[in-house]
């Protein structure tokens, strides 16, 4: 073994033995220092999980929506417009999109009601995200009960669990055949909710909307691509606001970190000096606190950041959730898968670990090269 | 010189508490001048017949919170999340916003017993 290797070994063994002297202080930092990263963290994972969240439903959407605007607002397009759009060039289908929000008396939630593309529906007949029927807890075969525009009630069979990709899907989708559609939502025979295209060429994607445009003036394309844009930057947006918010905790942190580190105990400070006196040099005792502080600022990294992961799973969403969604929390509520990247955690690691070594190290280096006598004796 | 520092001190802290009284007195003299501005915005908003006070321009629904509905932020496509920067700034109002996101543990009300 080599002499540079035995030497960190250790020192190594003195941090541990050091840790362990002080554990109740060291046990404070890091619950103090953990709190912080888990707020900080839980903000990172969120937005992580809801832009995949988003990525993910637009995966199976259509390359191009086509909705109509009448008076300012989202109006009903004419099923008859699918022929002009499937004869422009690079169009390889179009077809007519029937769906529609749908709020639920009891609960105020909105729920989303759409007609699946291979209509194997019978009237009157359902099939349901699984959370939506959790919630109501409603069996296979049992029956969902739905207001019409008109204010009736219409019983719906449960024929099965709806497909879904992602956790929203689950807890607010319920498919319905096309008649049962317009019983519920009164959109007359001969309009639909919006219309869609497929396009193969993603670089035809602006030039077919540009003509849907020319074509229809009352017509607004959305492009699946952009709408991905868009919420992968709001939400970065919103997490900015949220941590903005949070920069007051943040910093009180740091000022506790400084006021620690900064004014080292009499004790750290007689420690330094008998080592020092017994024939440490300035560098062992500088990496001595080194490994010290980084012992106690991963402890809190990891502590902070898998309880962040770990809250997701909670029954109780995370407080800071509603935030993030926005009007979101319209629909019923759900829990979205965690995700976290290596680019997040990079963030964070040097978001929270460095300012602590930076404050740690700085005073000891000051200790560490007064001389040793006069540490004692003070 | 310790004495200096105090005066200093304390000199700094009598300055700062004249500004603050003084723009609490301009603020009283600014609100008494702008009684007819009030009464003439009241006159316009009367006429326009408006419905909020418009503190975000982005989208309709933080627009006008008390015209807003359940359905209008999610229009782009089927179960998209609202996505208007001041969504998360203006939450939706009281008479909107499902109880469910606030008490998630006890599953939502059964549907069935809040209809005929």
């Amino acid at each position: 073994m080599t002499t540079g290797l035995r030497r960190h070994l250790r020192i190594l063994a003195y941090v541990a033995g050091s840790l362990s002297r002080r554990w109740r202080k060291n046990l404070a930092v890091v619950g103090v220092y953990g709190l912080v990263v888990f707020t900080l963290a839980s903000v990172v994972v969120l937005t992580q999980s809801l832009t995949q969240e988003a990525v993910v439903a637009l995966g199976a959407a259509p390359e191009i929506m086509v909705q109509r605007l009448s008076a300012g607002r989202h109006g009903l397009s004419p099923v008859g417009g699918v022929g002009a759009m499937a004869r422009i060039v690079g169009v390889q289908a179009a077809r007519a999109r029937l769906w529609a929000y749908h709020t639920d008396p009891a609960t105020g939630e909105t729920l989303l009601l759409a007609v699946p593309e291979d209509g194997r529906l019978r009237e009157h007949e359902a099939t349901a995200g699984r959370d939506v029927l959790g919630r109501r807890a409603i069996p296979i075969g049992g029956t969902l009960r739905l207001g019409t525009h008109e204010g009736d009630s219409l019983p719906l069979t449960i024929s099965g669990v709806a497909e879904t990709a992602t956790a929203l899907e689950s807890a607010a989708l319920i498919n319905v055949s096309e008649a049962t559609f317009r019983q519920l939502t009164g959109m007359p025979e001969g309009w639909a909710t919006d219309l869609v295209l497929s396009v193969r060429n993603r670089r035809e994607l602006l030039t077919i909307a540009n003509k849907i445009a020319q074509a229809l003036p009352d017509a607004r394309p959305v492009i699946r691509d952009e709408l991905v844009r868009t919420y992968t930057s709001v939400f970065n947006w919103r997490s900015g606001v949220i941590i903005a918010a949070l920069l007051v905790p943040v910093l009180a942190f740091i000022l506790f970190a400084w006021d620690k580190a900064a004014g080292l105990s009499p004790d750290e400070r007689r420690e330094i000096g008998i080592l020092k006196a017994v024939g440490w040099e300035t560098a062992d005792v500088i990496l001595l606190k080194s490994y010290e502080a980084v012992a106690v600022s991963l402890a809190a990294f990891v502590l902070g950041t898998g309880l962040a992961v770990a809250a997701l799973a909670l029954p109780r969403p995370p407080a800071i959730l509603p935030a993030l969604l926005g009007w979101s929390t319209l629909y019923p509520p759900f829990r979205p898968v965690a995700a976290l990247g290596a680019y997040q955690v990079a963030t964070l690691f040097f978001l929270v670990v460095f300012p602590y070594l930076a404050a740690t190290v700085l005073p000891t280096w000051r200790a560490a090269t007064v001389d040793p006598d006069l540490v004692m004796r003070t | 010189m310790r004495s200096t520092r105090s005066g200093a001190f304390f000199a700094l802290v009598a300055l700062l508490a004249a500004l603050g009284l003084l723009a609490g007195l301009d603020a009283a003299r600014r609100q008494s001048s702008a009684a007819a501005r009030f009464a003439a915005n009241r006159a316009l908003a009367r006429w326009v017949v408006f419905t909020d006070l418009c503190f975000f321009t982005d989208a309709r629904y933080t627009r006008h919170p008390s015209l807003a509905d359940r359905h209008s932020p999610f229009q782009d496509s089927p179960l998209a999340l609202e996505h208007f920067p001041s969504g998360s700034l203006a939450p939706p109002p009281a008479h909107l916003a499902g109880t469910s996101w606030r008490r998630p543990e006890d599953g939502g009300p059964d549907s069935r017993s809040g209809q005929p």
